[in-house]
């Protein structure tokens, strides 16, 4: 198990915003965590990131017991995160922020560069385009390439569809595809659920804070429950 | 960039040359640069002359001026940049620390007798470590509450001061010893080492080199590790955590920074003053300050130098307007603050900060989360 959460709970002052959320991710899968709005999945994606704290549980990465790890240690354990909202530099241009995400790398980042280049050639030619002058698709193009710089055992992506168009979403989750293909663990947090299911191994269905299902990712495209709260609605829900 | 360059150009002829000057400065190589420089550090030496102070300053003394308020406010405006400009830590008790740097000056000369150089060392030191008490229970604030506490801190210490019989209370503390002088150099008439009651220009010297060697330190922390580090918290906070950044650390390295150069300024003030009492340190000298920073262009030195040296020098320039000067200089701030809300001279970085609206002073009230919204960072796990 490369990343196992154990009944975690975490607050918002007096607000328990996670009420004992457990999952787990094998090394060289994709894992999506879907759920309406408020339902807890980017707190549940930063609590393993280190932004914030958790009440009890634990969180586990590749054996050890990273709960109380602070959140720029995560990263050099192995923990990559693409943050919510993107969380693109916007006074720096593509390649400082690019080179922002190997800020705890030490050596010649000139492959690694080149190879998220390749990733994402919009990015190259754009390479010295300040990150705030971006459009959205380029942004979250950015943020994943940054999260990968860390060269990390798993990469968390919290909501790369939001705010953009369907084929650019498309787009992003060809390469989030291609990404795990070389080797890289994913965890994908979406409200876009068809498009997530269809892409990643298993899902986890969270609810006001609690994992209401888990399943292998088809299996939920084909659950009746599933389909009438989050697939049939999706025209109407956003 | 040259999609933006040209962007800019077509925008108005007047940033075209200013984005013109830039490009031509950032290709310069490094020996050019450090001949303007030099000549700059030369001119600086030369401007308590006698033929400009009629033009500069016709009410009070030139010389005088230029020590304080100009020098001062450039001194202490490179410094609270380092935390508002660079960090993105919005300061509005960044007075305390120069008055910690004063008193420093005013205890240890007085009492101990110690000698300016060593108090200078001491000033630094202790502000330092007062930058760091202050910072590291309140730097798990972000945005309007951090400025809240730096507030309360900054009247906290001139509160402490005038209810502090010790250190003389409201009356302060008088017969502060001058840096000890070297006399027999002199150049154009001025004994340039002589620290006395009547001649302001040495003490100018001494300020001019204090600030050359504060510029030299933090440029060369802006182009390091630790300026690309402080970039990132500014720019996005959460996003530099999760990109390996230890936040909080290099948050408190920048507020021990700013207040050592505070306190720097404090004791190099003080050597002068003989005489300082609490309401030197006023809550109007922080905003002042702060409004030199922003003005200037937050983040950019040459900026925030000349935002400075416009602060001090226009209202002494106008002193013969009386109040009105300073009605006049506040409609000033206003219309720039309309027109050009990035400063005078920003840095590039800055502007696209604030065309994306986030980052550094953009995230004032922005995204304010409670206490509880701190990241996992060091000082929490301990």
């Amino acid at each position: 198990m490369l990343l196992e959460v154990d009944d975690i709970h975490v607050h918002y002052g007096k607000i328990e915003a996670i009420k004992g959320v457990s999952l787990q991710v094998d090394a060289g899968e994709i894992v999506t965590l879907i759920g309406a709005n408020g339902a807890g999945k980017t707190t549940t994606l930063k609590t393993i990131s280190g932004l914030r704290p958790l009440t009890s549980g634990r969180v586990r990465f590749d054996g050890q017991d990273i709960s109380r790890l602070a959140g720029h240690r995560r990263v050099m354990v192995g923990i990559g995160q693409s943050p919510e909202g993107r969380g693109v530099f916007p006074g720096m241009t593509v390649t400082e922020n690019l080179m922002m995400g190997a800020y705890t790398r030490k050596g010649d980042l000139s492959k690694d560069l080149d190879e998220v280049f390749e990733l994402f050639p919009r990015l190259a030619e754009r390479r010295n385009q300040a990150g705030g002058t971006m459009s959205g698709g380029e942004q979250q193009m950015v943020a994943i390439g940054r999260a990968l710089m860390s060269k990390p055992k798993v990469l968390l992506l919290d909501e790369p569809s939001m705010g953009l168009a369907p084929m650019l979403v498309a787009q992003i989750f060809t390469i989030i595809k291609e990404i795990n293909n070389r080797g890289t663990t994913v965890l994908l947090v979406e409200q876009n659920a068809q498009q997530a299911l269809q892409l990643a191994h298993r899902a986890y269905v969270l609810e006001t804070g609690r994992v209401v299902k888990s399943a292998p990712a088809a299996d939920l495209l084909d659950d009746p429950q599933v389909r009438a709260a989050y697939l049939g609605g999706e025209l109407g829900a956003h | 960039m040259s999609e933006t360059t040209s962007m800019i150009k077509g925008r108005n002829p007047l940033r075209a040359a200013t984005s013109g000057v830039r490009d031509r400065w950032a290709a310069a190589p490094g020996w050019q640069r450090w001949i303007v420089y030099a000549v700059l550090f030369v001119l600086a030496l030369l401007l308590p002359s006698d033929s400009l102070a009629p033009i500069m300053s016709p009410y009070s003394d030139w010389a005088s001026v230029l020590f304080f308020p100009i020098g001062t406010f450039v001194v202490l405006a490179i410094g609270l940049n380092v935390v508002v400009g660079q960090a993105g830590l919005l300061d509005l008790g960044y007075v305390a620390f120069f008055a910690i740097g004063g008193y420093s000056m005013a205890l240890l000369g007085t009492k101990l007798g110690l000698n300016f150089w060593e108090i200078l060392i001491a000033g630094v030191i202790l502000s330092a470590v007062s930058g760091v008490v202050l910072g590291a229970p309140t730097l798990r604030l972000r945005g309007d509450y951090l400025a809240i506490v730096t507030l309360g801190f900054g009247e906290i210490v001139r509160q402490t001061a005038e209810n502090t019989d010790a250190i003389g209370g409201p009356r302060g503390i008088a017969g502060i010893p001058h840096p000890p002088s070297i006399d027999g150099v002199e150049i154009f008439g001025v004994q340039i080492f002589h620290y006395g009651v009547l001649d302001p220009r040495p003490y100018y010297y001494l300020l001019v080199v204090v600030a050359t060697a504060i510029i030299i330190l933090v440029k060369r922390w802006e182009k390091s590790r630790v300026g690309r580090a402080w970039a990132a918290i500014r720019e996005d906070e959460d996003a530099a955590e999760v990109m390996g950044v230890p936040t909080f650390k290099f948050k408190l390295l920048a507020f021990a920074i700013g207040a050592s150069i505070g306190g720097a300024m404090g004791v190099v003030w003080a050597g002068k003053t003989i005489s300082i009492n609490p309401n030197d340190f006023l809550f109007m000298l922080s905003a002042t300050i702060l409004a030199a920073v922003v003005l200037g262009g937050s983040g950019n030195i040459p900026g925030v130098i000349l935002g400075a040296f416009l602060v001090a020098w226009l209202p002494e320039r106008f002193r013969g307007l009386s109040d009105y000067r300073i009605l006049a200089f506040g409609a000033a701030l206003v219309v720039l603050m309309i027109f050009r809300p990035e400063g005078i001279l920003p840095s590039r970085r800055r502007k696209a900060e604030l065309e994306e609206g986030t980052g550094g002073m953009g995230s004032m009230g922005a995204e304010v989360p409670g206490t509880e919204a701190q990241p996992v960072s060091e000082g929490a796990s301990k």
